[in-house]
């Protein structure tokens, strides 16, 4: 618990001035930003701008030179690695290049965490193919992810990271070297997930469309797909922005305020 | 970037210290669960039943060729007879467990370490962490215990072969009784001999383990990383195995008594 008495228990990421230098690299310089519950933030920032920096130590995969950081209630920077890996199974993380364990087939790598936990067999089969249909991969539960495309590769490792329904979710450029339709596939998954399990979650992405259509579209059951907010409506107001600019913070609002923004950084980043 | 000392010897430290950590975390490991008794099997698999073809060879020609070599030398003493002595005394105390060893360390020690490198560079190894599962205990741990155990049984059977190896030549070429060369390779060997011949594989296949899954976890920068931690893993094991050799021998002469 911090000084103030707060633990951050009220929101579910919260990053209190956080440092990080690779040798002599500035990766990120006292950072801090509040993501709330069932809210998605989107982070924004050319290549080398410390993105998956934060992603990274939200799980404690890295640690902070100094500045703290709080996950579901629980100071990530003051817990053992041995103490992280249960916090680990409340989120879930979508790697850039998916990261799907090679020598393991479809099923394998969904059922991962399933077969961790102990959970009986019976079980896993019904949330492995659960989780494998809200990602419309069903076919595939037998396949190796060598057989697979980048975007099923994308759309498993999503499948592998809400198997176990999270609390928090990371994705990690989901949408990084695809095409617009597969592109646009993943993000109405992203948007699915946001809105039918309400869950928390950071989005690394380089693609301001996909940015864009995450704050514009909202997932509609009965169609079961995503459709555009209706036009006298607010955009989606749980979607947030945060640009990040050689470690440090440029921006940070709704979807509204950037598109609107004044500042000449952000005006030339948002340019086609 | 000019060529500091101060840095090369921190970074040597550092590395030494860090696969200090991961040794040690691997053997706690297996007092405590989860054990990962599939993946333990696995390995065991992998290590010692797909190491037997070569260890076998490997043990058959080096005990042939310690008979052909010793019996030069020992017929200018009018010794011949004691080929069996020399071969089995040889093979059990120091060639089976070091050649063995050394079999295992080219075959597994760059197995591991170029499969957790690949690991590594793509990710998988923090996607393993993020599931919240620890990958030394999933990963290093298995292959720890199943070296050990395996390369137990494998120098055994080394030491086996070799002497059936030089039999073959006790036989054809030197025209020796195959009973008297049993006989005095069986009877030459003392309790202390096979102790000491059985502690060593022991020690050395946790250096196999440890040393390629080490390099392994540490691999950086793409297929170029993975292909030089495999070699350095090779490198690294096989020097350490004889260097560990030559204080395990010494140590054990001064325990057991002059041998």
């Amino acid at each position: 618990m911090s000084a103030d008495g707060r633990n951050g228990s009220e929101k579910a990421v919260v990053f209190e001035g956080v440092s990080l230098r690779f040798d002599e690299q500035v990766v990120l310089e006292d950072l801090s930003f509040e993501l709330e519950h069932g809210a998605t933030k989107v982070l924004l920032g050319v290549a080398g701008s410390g993105k998956t920096t934060i992603l990274k130590l939200t799980l404690g995969l890295l640690r902070p030179d100094s500045g703290r950081i709080f996950v579901l209630g629980q100071e990530v920077t003051a817990m053992r690695e041995r103490e992280l890996f249960e916090l680990r199974r409340r989120i879930g993380m979508v790697f850039q290049e998916s990261a799907l364990f090679d020598s393991q087939s479809v099923e394998a790598n969904v059922a991962f965490r399933l077969r961790e936990e102990k959970v009986p067999e019976e079980e896993i089969q019904r949330r492995v193919h659960e989780a494998l249909r809200f990602v419309e991969m069903e076919k595939t539960v037998n396949l190796f992810p060598a057989e697979l495309s980048g975007g099923m590769r994308r759309r498993v490792a999503i499948a592998r990271a809400i198997i176990s329904q999270p609390e928090v979710l990371l994705y990690d450029s989901p949408t990084a070297g695809l095409d617009p339709v597969t592109s646009t596939t993943i993000v109405e998954l992203l948007v699915k997930q946001r809105d039918y399990y309400k869950t928390s979650a950071l989005l690394v992405t380089h693609r301001l469309q996909d940015a864009f259509t995450m704050a514009t579209h909202s997932f509609n059951q009965q169609q079961n797909k995503m459709v555009p907010v209706p036009p006298d409506t607010n955009w989606d107001p749980r979607t947030s922005f945060l640009v990040l600019k050689d470690g440090h913070r440029m921006f940070e609002g709704s979807a509204s305020e950037i598109a609107n923004s004044g500042d000449e950084y952000i005006r030339e980043y948002l340019a086609p | 970037m000019a060529f500091s000392l101060t840095e090369y010897a921190k970074g040597n430290v550092l590395a030494v210290q860090e696969y200090s950590i991961l040794s040690w975390r691997a053997f706690a490991n297996l007092f405590s669960q989860p054990l990962y008794l599939g993946d333990i099997l696995q390995q065991m698999d992998t290590i010692g039943v797909g190491s037997l073809p070569i260890v076998a060879l490997t043990g058959f020609f080096t005990g042939a060729v310690l008979a052909l070599q010793s019996a030069n030398s020992l017929a200018r003493f009018g010794a011949l007879a004691f080929t069996g002595q020399l071969v089995s005394m040889s093979m059990v105390r120091e060639l089976g467990p070091v050649l063995t060893s050394l079999m295992v360390a080219g075959r597994n020690a760059s197995g591991m370490a170029s499969e957790l490198g690949s690991m590594q560079v793509t990710e998988q190894i923090d996607a393993m962490r993020a599931l919240g599962t620890d990958p030394t205990r999933k990963l290093v741990t298995p292959r720890l215990s199943a070296t050990m155990f395996m390369l137990f049984f494998l120098t055994i059977l080394s030491d086996l072969v070799g002497l059936a190896g030089g039999s073959v030549i006790a036989l054809l070429l030197l025209r020796l009784d195959l009973n008297e060369y049993w006989t005095s390779a069986w009877q030459t060997l003392r309790y202390a001999d096979v102790f000491m011949g059985l502690v060593k594989p022991v020690l050395f296949g946790f250096i196999i383990s440890t040393v390629g899954c080490y390099y392994g976890l540490s691999a950086k920068g793409g297929t170029q990383g993975v292909g030089r931690a495999t070699t350095q893993a090779v490198v690294a094991a096989s020097v350490l195995i004889l260097a560990v050799d030559l204080i395990v021998t010494r140590l054990l002469m001064v325990l057991l008594g002059p041998l």
